[in-house]
């Protein structure tokens, strides 16, 4: 087995171009782990460590291009303003012996469908897109074409990911995970919540509860036209429990999960319809607080 | 970081401080500080000049005959140096705890997902594992018999071992059975005599011992044609008598040396990779090392047994016990390893610790292509008390009485006898137990108003901001034997030397005791300290150069090999002064060693024990056995079967977000009776780790067995309590001697393994109305989606 260490970006993509098996590592956490099990014998291993702007973020007050390997322990730490969402996801990963090496990059280079990162960048808007980058040149994949199968992403062979460019959010994020201890578990389902006013949307994301992450398409829509139609936005009016409802049911159905042994594909369902209806009720409240506040 | 108050502290400080750190002492253990540093030597660390690296095959399989076994290609890797199969062993192919029944490599046929098939030798580890993927095993695959209906109809569903190879009294896929009967027994005329009748059917998961530690070790062959296993094991002597046969080596070219061992909880027992290592060893004439990865030590060890239980319990209506009924079916798996045991306990214990006139009991153990079920704490006894304690708080709501109070109305005591007949004979205060444990201050009331949502269930990720919890307590109490029973002598031997060293006495104590993590060798030094009055004592390697000590399980290793240690320095003090009576014309009868001096009662200092022992050394070895007992009769159980019980009651308060199923265990105390706490602070160390063992069966551990396959053979899916997941355990210690004891002390790693779960299951129950037949818990239990 190789093992190749760039010193810079334009190495690690020259690299990855002239070794498209290799197996990129970053934080390790999932790669060392699957190591470990046998599950992969890689021809080759790039070591992304050296490449310091990785591990960088930055923002222009609309948007936050944040680095691959920017730990989740940072994100925490530094994002939890512009990110809530994300930053709330970055929370609930591992230990913080996982959270200091742990990144978005690795997250979404491992596309499991119980990936902590994905409900939160789903639910922060279509407007999320990672950023693919090889020797052809660099795109933008939106995050909605991003997840392609278990454990699949868009990337190509010669791709690696520079970053993840995320909105700044404008209203109220949520994000919940169920586990079955209390700490140090990969989830039985997670979901993710956005309150988008200034375009009068709001996102959703569903973990761990499909074959890949996924929105709740007709819950966003449903939601969206009852914010609209009632004038909720601008009254922040109380939702009333049978929208709450409805919505907590759409996200339901909205999942295709499978039994396994981390739960079962009813109690997934069930724990979703929660879920939802808590994320929405707490962003909700947080919004009119907002709103009264502001007049 | 929550804070542990350790009420009850206070009774511990009356203590005779005969030597600085010895026995009432907490002096800290020697291996504490390297092992939170991370600078302990456990077995998975050792390394030898030239050593090989072996591995197994495994059957992925749970039940298929082997049709063929190809090595060639195996053996073709660069590297390799040996590939064995069944065919390569030179001696016994069988081997087993309590009933050889086990190949030590297949032989035609697997039994369980995991079986060991064939082992390579190579100069790397990943050398021997690209090598056994090479192996080519042709399987014909069969379906497995793994539900209780199924092993209980052979005819239709197939023989786990044919009866013919049955080598003991297995009958039918039951590898053991026991009943019992005492009083009436349970006949509809006694069923007659009660006023209110509770029944249910209760389910146990399958628990694991989850070590952190692997399986490991490293054997090395000698000149003389034996071996040498250096070894994390829980009995040195035991693996040695098993080994022995199957290498085709007498017992004293057979040498083990305890390696540092990362937790056994029972999962040691058994055999795992040392006849492999040292087949290995003996086959290539170099050292071999064996370390498990994770998901081969979940295949590598056998397993808590999981339970079926159905009971029936009748009482007057004012709450006194008329009789109770039980029949627990205890999946075995593949092979016997310690079943036979585990059911003699089940049986003996598993109405509990209370007094009911008319008992009926029948345990049995069923051979299926399950994982192997075995030892492990709390040993048969957990499994009962999930069932017996569940049925109190059954018949209490039944009779509209308090639960603990229904308990304390039909608890034993000294005095009273057990369903085996077997009277109590030493302190049982399981009342004064329930009553401490209900009367110590309860956590601050649930405050949905001022939280801190990270103490919620779940609430760590963000699930609840305080919607859908609801608060439940609950009380358990349980019951546990201390030592092996019926009629097994499981003695133990200790050597004991004592001699000058740079001007000062110093004690060595050398026992063959596995220390597992459980504080053993601060014991030994703590006694030595106080039966010879020195200060320093060193603790030879455990090894198979001195007699045996037994198992570190059962809760007995203080009693039995402790007891030991005692006996030897005794012999040792005693040979000292007789030493200086002759000498020096001492008539006093009231000498003792007392900071490193010969001390009169009346005359006070003697002499130093440096003078009167000069360049000699005094060296004494002793063996100490427990009372003997006998085996339960097949038919009635009845018989003196255990050496002591030992009884802990349990509160816990849980919080449970009733509309996730999610449990929080918001704090479980405990309060035990330990005769006398040799080290206090390994006491509570003890009760607190079993509580928290107890805790994960309730809530979160089990093994997913579906049709034999081990679905979640990592600690990515085979959950146990994190720090997070640990509530305060408040422990309350009781020390009432017991007079049969050395020290009058108890046994005490068990007994908060048995009793803990069922308050937590309580608990849950008094929070969400849920009926909870089953452990561990799930949200799908909770929720209705299962
Ligand atoms: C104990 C433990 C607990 C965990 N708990 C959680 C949890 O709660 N929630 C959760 O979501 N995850 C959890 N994980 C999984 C893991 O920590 C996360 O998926 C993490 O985000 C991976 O990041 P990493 O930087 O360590 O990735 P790595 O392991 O370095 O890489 C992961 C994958 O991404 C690829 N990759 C990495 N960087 C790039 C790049 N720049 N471009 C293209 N591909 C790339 C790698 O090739 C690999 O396929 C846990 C892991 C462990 C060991």
């Amino acid at each position: 087995m190789e093992f190749l260490r760039p010193a810079t970006w334009d190495e690690a993509l020259a690299a990855k171009a002239e070794h498209p098996t290799a197996l990129p590592i970053s934080g390790g956490t999932d790669v060392m782990v699957e190591l470990n099990f046998d599950v992969h014998r890689p021809s080759a291993i790039l070591d992304l460590n050296r490449i310091t702007e990785l591990t960088e973020w930055s923002s222009d007050g609309a948007t936050v291009r944040l680095g691959a390997a920017v730990p989740y322990a940072r994100i925490i730490e530094e994002l939890s303003g512009p990110l809530p969402g994300l930053a709330l996801a970055a929370h609930t990963v591992g230990s913080p012996q996982i959270r200091n090496r742990g990144s978005v990059g690795g997250n979404l280079g491992a596309a499991s469908p119980a990936g902590d990162s994905h409900p939160a960048l789903l639910a922060a808007g279509r407007e999320v897109c990672v950023e693919a980058h090889s020797v052809r040149g660099s795109r933008l994949i939106p995050i909605d074409e991003f997840y392609v199968g278990v454990k699949r992403n868009s990337l190509e062979p010669d791709e690696l990911i520079r970053a993840v460019r995320i909105p700044v959010a404008d209203g109220p994020q949520q994000f919940s995970k169920i586990g079955t201890r209390n700490a140090m578990v990969i989830a039985v389902c997670a979901f993710g919540f956005a309150l988008h006013p200034e375009d009068g949307t709001v996102g959703t994301g569903i973990g761990s509860a499909a074959p890949t992450p996924r929105r709740a398409v007709e819950a966003e829509e449903y939601l969206r036209g009852v914010l609209a139609e009632r004038g909720l936005w601008e009254s922040g009016e109380l939702l009333g429990p049978e929208v709450v409802q409805r919505f907590g049911e759409l996200v339901k159905a909205a999942a295709s999960p499978i039994d396994d042994v981390r739960g079962t594909a009813d109690y997934r369902r069930h724990a979703l319809a929660v879920m939802a209806r808590r994320t929405l009720t707490w962003c909700w409240n947080d919004y009119r607080k907002q709103i009264r506040s502001a007049a | 970081m929550s804070t542990r108050t350790i009420a009850g502290q206070k009774n511990l400080q009356k203590i005779n401080q005969a030597a600085k750190d010895g026995i009432g002492g907490s002096p800290l253990r020697p291996d504490g500080t390297l092992k939170v540093k991370g600078e302990f030597a456990y077995s998975s660390d050792l390394w030898h000049e030239d050593m090989l690296w072996g591995t197994a095959l495994r059957s992925p399989h749970p039940r298929a005959n082997i049709l063929s076994v190809d090595v060639s290609e195996a053996l073709k890797v660069p590297g390799v140096y040996a590939v064995l199969t069944h065919e390569d062993i030179p001696g016994e192919k069988y081997y087993g705890l309590e009933i050889a029944d086990q190949p030590a490599l297949a032989i035609d046929k697997v039994r369980y997902h995991g079986e060991a098939i064939a082992l390579v030798a190579a100069d790397h580890p990943e050398t021997a594992r690209r090598a056994v993927k090479k192996i080519k095993v042709e399987y014909e695959v069969l379906t497995p018999i793994v539900t209780e209906e199924q092993c209980l109809d052979p005819e239709t569903h197939g023989y786990v071992h044919e009866p013919h190879e049955y080598k003991s009294h297995a009958y039918g896929n039951v590898c053991h059975e026991q009943k019992l009967v005492s009083g009436l027994g349970v006949t509809d005329e006694v069923r007659a005599l009660a006023d209110v009748v509770v029944s249910g059917e209760y389910e146990v998961g399958m628990q694991d011992q989850a070590f952190l530690g692997p399986e490991s070790g490293l054997a090395v062959p000698a000149e003389d044609g034996g071996v040498d296993l250096y070894i994390a094991t829980q009995w040195l002597h035991v693996d040695r008598q098993q080994m022995a046969p199957v290498l085709d080596l007498p017992l004293e070219k057979v040498r083990l040396t305890l390696a540092g061992v990362g937790g056994a909880f029972g999962g040691r027992e058994d055999l795992s990779m040392q006849i492999h290592a040292c087949l290995l060893a003996l086959h290539t004439g170099k050292p071999v090392k064996i370390v498990y990865a994770r998901d081969e030590s979940f295949f590598g060890h056998v397993h808590r047994h999981p339970a079926r239980m159905r009971y029936e319990h009748g009482a007057t209506r004012d709450g006194k016990l008329v009789f109770a009924d039980c029949r627990i079916v205890l999946d075995g798996g593949a092979y016997a390893s310690a079943s036979p045991a585990v059911v003699g306990n089940a049986a003996s214990l598993g109405h509990g610790p209370y007094v009911i006139p008319n008992v009926r009991m029948h345990a049995i153990a069923l051979y299926s292509n399950n994982p192997s079920c075995g030892a492990m704490r709390g040993f048969g006894a957990v499994q009962a008390a999930f069932g017996y304690e569940s049925q109190m708080d059954k018949l209490a709501e039944a009779l509209g009485m308090d639960p603990v109070e229904l308990r304390q109305l039909n608890a034993v005591t000294q005095g009273d006898r057990m369903p085996t007949g077997q009277e109590i004979d030493a302190p049982a205060p399981v009342a004064e137990l329930l009553q401490r444990v209900k009367d110590m201050p309860l956590p601050p009331p649930l405050d949905l108003e001022h939280l801190d949502v990270r103490t919620l269930p779940g609430a760590l990720s963000n699930t609840s901001h305080g919607e859908g919890i609801v608060r439940g307590v609950g009380y358990s109490v349980g019951i546990k034997n201390v030592g092996f029973s019926e009629g097994f002598d499981d003695y133990s031997t200790a050597r004991v030397r004592l001699e000058v060293i740079g001007g000062e006495p110093v004690a060595m104590v050398h026992t063959a005791m596995a220390e597992v993590g459980q504080g053993g060798v601060t014991v030994h030094a703590q006694i030595a300290r106080t039966e010879l009055g020195v200060e320093q004592v060193t603790i030879h390697p455990a090894n198979t150069e001195v007699g045996s000590a037994g198992s570190t399980s059962a809760s007995r290793q203080t009693y039995m090999t402790g007891g030991a240690v005692k006996l030897a320095a005794e012999a040792v003090r005693h040979e000292l002064l007789e030493r200086g009576r002759h000498r020096y014309g001492w008539t006093q009868t009231d000498l003792s060693l007392v900071g490193g001096k010969v001390v009169s009662a009346s005359a006070g200092v003697l002499i130093p024990i440096v003078d009167l022992l000069g360049d000699d050394a005094i060296e004494q070895t002793r063996e100490h056995h427990h009372r003997p007992t006998v085996p339960f009769d097949k038919e009635t159980g009845q018989g003196f079967g255990h050496v002591q019980y030992t009884f802990c009651a349990n509160r816990a308060v849980v919080d449970v977000d009733v509309e996730l199923g999610l449990v929080k265990v918001v704090e479980l105390t405990a309060v035990q009776d330990v005769g006398k706490a040799l080290n206090p602070l390994s006491v509570v160390g003890q009760i607190q780790g079993g509580c928290t063992q107890a805790l994960g069966l309730a809530v979160m551990e089990e093994i997913v067995v579906k049709d034999g396959k081990v679905r979640n053979a990592s600690f990515t899916d085979y959950l146990i309590p994190t720090i997070l997941d640990t509530p305060p355990i408040p422990v309350q210690i009781l020390e009432l001697p017991d007079p049969h004891a050395p020290y009058g002390l108890r046994g005490v790693g068990e007994a908060p393994t048995v009793s803990a779960t069922p308050s937590i299951v309580a608990a849950i129950r008094q929070a969400t109305g849920k009926a909870l037949t089953r452990i561990p818990v799930r949200p799908e239990h909770l929720t209705d989606t299962l």
